[in-house]
């Protein structure tokens, strides 16, 4: 089998989709003869037709309005943000409309809402972002953040077979520089559920996306040194997998949270809260973090690697947690 | 009569304007029994916007309402028990608690979409429910309100920008009632015709008074007929008053009194009983017979409200999620085959009939002209008249300027004046 890239294996699961449910529909801008800005849509338009695959004005509260809309109607609309940073402009219709209507009266809005996201690119303060607590904040909403290519096609299935609103964040560094042998034909990751990339004993590195790579390279590092940890991707951030989190940390003892996204109000946080409240009489030494500077992401390469986690900062991190 | 409206018809217009007026008198001396949960936003003086638009959608049609809209809801088949329910927060509501007001809606039977707050964020919405019908072969419309404050909304252009790139079948009201709470619709908006807005967006509008029960419907009728047929979207201005303040807490005291005296003798259900009766269309005995059916509903439906328990307490965790408890299914009303490979395919690219090119400017709107004054300086005043030949059409009831019935009256000055638009004049510089 071939080995394909993680937009590839995104591409293919929406042709996968769109073959499998005629109530799939696609929109954004520029998805359709373009294929969109990073290609993800490429040839949907020529097999699907303009009523599946629809071209859109610039207008992010209008793409996800309407995509609410024919949710109601039975649809299944995957909606495209050219950048993920753009979704600032339709918080209203995501986290006031979308999240709520199932709650406040039994809608259920089974949107896909998806486009890349992250840093590491050279993409500056507005088209960098990993904007994903906003929504992890959001009753309602389903996130998903996959690192690997084969994640990435079976949560984009389960994210459109989902009821509820989902947002399918694609890290962009990631769309071309991974490339994993994927089976052919249908299959589903569970949304819900993080996975252990690499077993250890000594202690828990958690992340997720690209700085899923980061801690699995750092702890490859360690290990040389005699360090075993153990690491584990998210994949889902909405609903955390607390069972998971928790069961690497009575077994390791130490937890060390690394994410791409900024220090003050990122995920780290809330997990150090499940932590307390699930397993604090099981840790040997102070929740840890390794996240980006509480600053907005700069454009110029230093300082964009100054601001993003690297593999040192996450075994530096790593070291000193290790001598509890 | 200028108008197709049966007997029957123009009687259930009555009803629901009385019962929506009726209903919500109620609710304001429920409120201040301390019985109402929330606000209670009167449509005081805009039933006739209400029922009028709602009551030209079909069964299979789909509304949005906004927080003045109840009427839309009672003529979509919702019952008042609904909204005292709703407004009291009690189990029972269609929301069980979870929200408030006309905050409710329903997917399956009477294809109403519950409103947010945030003023024009159903405007796409909506506009997507009439994509998607039209996606699926249902021949639906779509049909919405905004009020004149609401529409200096992003989500306002956004939607109505979507609608009109797509041809959706979907009719947006513009309920201009003066107000947006407390500022005047002239700081609201720069312009003295909301439906000027119409082309912005390249569609067809029309402006109504607001009290006049039948010319909404008729208005409403001839843009949901338009819409069906794949013209649309239309917007539509009503000429209304708000009546009380934004909500119960809010005297109006900004409201100058006069206004309230002139609009009073406007009252949209007054007139529409002296239209009745002139028109023989019924008699104090028939609507007494009406009057004492809605006071009978009522009665039953608040007493349903007032004795339904609050909800329990834990309830508040359960529905953030749908975990299997719906089973979404489209209804299909074309063939699938039609929007699956091969049948869907196409070649993907664009077809350019236009290029875009600059014209001579005597063709173009002035303010393309002044955009180029360097080039045209002598064109920038005379084109201003070219812009106001660029004005949508706007036809009084909505039937197109060749109806050779609208010519008739005119002639014959059966009608009063109908509303139409003036060009609002503009300052020269
Ligand atoms: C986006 C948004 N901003 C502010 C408000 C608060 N608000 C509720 S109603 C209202 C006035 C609305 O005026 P208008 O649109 O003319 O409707 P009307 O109340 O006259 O029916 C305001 C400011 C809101 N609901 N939504
Ligand atoms: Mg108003």
């Amino acid at each position: 089998m071939p080995e394909i890239t993680m937009l590839e294996a995104i591409r293919e699961a929406l042709f996968e989709e769109m073959e499998r449910d005629p109530a799939v529909v696609a929109l954004g801008e520029d998805i359709g003869v373009y294929g969109g800005a990073f290609k993800a849509t490429e040839g949907l338009l020529a097999k699907f037709g303009r009523e599946r695959v629809i071209d859109t004005p610039i207008s992010e509260t209008a793409i996800v309005g309407a995509a609410c809309g024919m949710s109601y109607l039975g649809l299944r609309p995957v909606a495209e943000m050219q950048f993920i940073d753009f979704i600032a402009c339709c918080f209203n219709q995501v986290t006031n409309f979308a999240a709520k209507s199932h709650y406040r009266w039994g809608a259920p809005v089974p949107m896909v809402l998806r486009g890349p996201s992250g840093g590491g690119v050279h993409g500056g303060p507005f088209h960098s972002a990993n904007p994903e607590m906003y929504f992890v904040h959001t009753p309602g909403l389903k996130v998903v953040y996959p690192s690997t290519a084969y994640d990435a096609k079976g949560l984009l299935k389960s994210a459109i077979r989902d009821n509820n609103p989902v947002l399918f964040f694609e890290h962009k560094f990631l769309y071309r520089r991974i490339k994993e042998e994927i089976p052919a034909g249908d299959y589903t990751v569970p949304i819900g559920k993080a996975i252990v990339r690499r077993e250890g004993r000594d202690l828990t590195i958690l992340s997720y996306a690209a700085m899923a790579h980061v801690a699995l390279e750092a702890a490859a590092v360690l290990a040389k040194e005699g360090i075993q940890a153990e690491v584990i991707d998210l994949r889902t951030l909405l609903p955390l997998d607390r069972e998971t989190i928790l069961g690497s940390v009575k077994k390791t003892n130490k937890l060390l949270i690394v994410h791409e996204d900024t220090r003050t109000g990122g995920i780290a946080g809330e997990i150090a809260a499940i932590v307390c409240e699930g397993a604090f009489e099981h840790l040997d030494g102070p929740i840890a973090r390794v996240t980006a500077l509480d600053t907005p992401v700069p454009y110029s390469p230093p300082l964009e690697e100054h601001f993003l986690p690297n593999a040192e900062k996450v075994v530096a991190a790593a070291r000193e947690l290790a001598k509890y | 009569m200028n108008t197709k409206l049966t007997r029957e018809q123009h009687l259930e217009l009555y009803y629901f304007m009385q019962l929506n007026r009726q209903l919500e008198d109620r609710l304001v001396k429920l409120f201040r029994q301390n019985k109402i949960v929330g606000g209670v936003y009167s449509s005081l003086g805009q039933e006739a916007v209400s029922i009028g638009t709602s009551y030209a959608l079909e069964k299979r049609d789909w509304l949005a309402p906004m927080i003045r809209n109840i009427g839309t809801l009672l003529v979509k088949g919702f019952k008042p028990r609904d909204i005292f329910t709703q407004h009291m927060a009690k189990y029972t509501s269609p929301t069980h608690g979870k929200d408030g007001t006309s905050h409710f809606g329903d997917l399956k039977v009477r294809h109403v979409v519950s409103p947010i707050s945030m003023l024009g964020d159903l405007i796409p919405v909506m506009a997507g429910v009439a994509m998607a019908g039209r996606y699926l072969g249902q021949n639906i419309v779509a049909m919405t309100w905004i009020g004149d404050g609401g529409s200096s909304t992003g989500a306002f252009h956004e939607g109505l920008n979507l609608a009109a790139t797509q041809k959706a079948p979907f009719v947006l009201v513009i309920e201009n009632n003066q107000w947006a709470y407390s500022t005047p619709v002239s700081l609201q908006v720069p312009i003295r015709n909301l439906a000027d807005r119409a082309a912005a967006y390249g569609i067809t509008s029309r402006i109504v008074d607001g009290n006049d029960v039948v010319a909404v419907y008729e208005a409403s009728k001839a843009a949901v007929d338009e819409c069906r047929a794949g013209r649309g979207p239309v917007l539509i201005e009503v000429k209304t008053m708000r009546m009380k303040g934004h909500a119960q807490h809010d005297p109006a005291e900004y409201v100058p009194k006069e206004m309230f005296e002139y609009w009073k003798t406007q009252d949209p259900i007054a007139r529409y009983e002296a239209y009745l009766t002139k028109h023989a269309l019924w008699d104090p005995k028939k609507k007494s017979e009406i009057d004492v059916r809605i006071e009978r509903e009522l009665d039953e439906d608040q007493k349903f409200a007032e004795e339904s328990p609050m909800p329990a307490p834990e309830t508040a965790e359960q529905g953030v999620y749908c975990e299997g408890c719906h089973t979404i299914a489209a209804d299909w009303r074309r063939p699938k085959s039609e929007v699956m490979p091969p049948a869907s395919s196409v070649e993907a690219v664009w077809k350019v009939t236009d290029f875009g090119a600059f014209a001579r400017p005597a063709a173009r709107a002035a303010s393309v002209v002044a955009g180029v004054s360097s080039v045209q300086p002598a064109r920038t005043e005379p084109a201003e008249v070219e812009v106001e030949k660029q004005q949508p059409l706007r036809v009084p009831f909505g039937r197109g300027p060749k109806d050779r019935s609208v010519e008739l009256e005119r002639r014959e000055k059966l009608v009063e004046k109908p509303v139409r638009h003036k060009p609002h004049k503009r300052r020269r510089r």
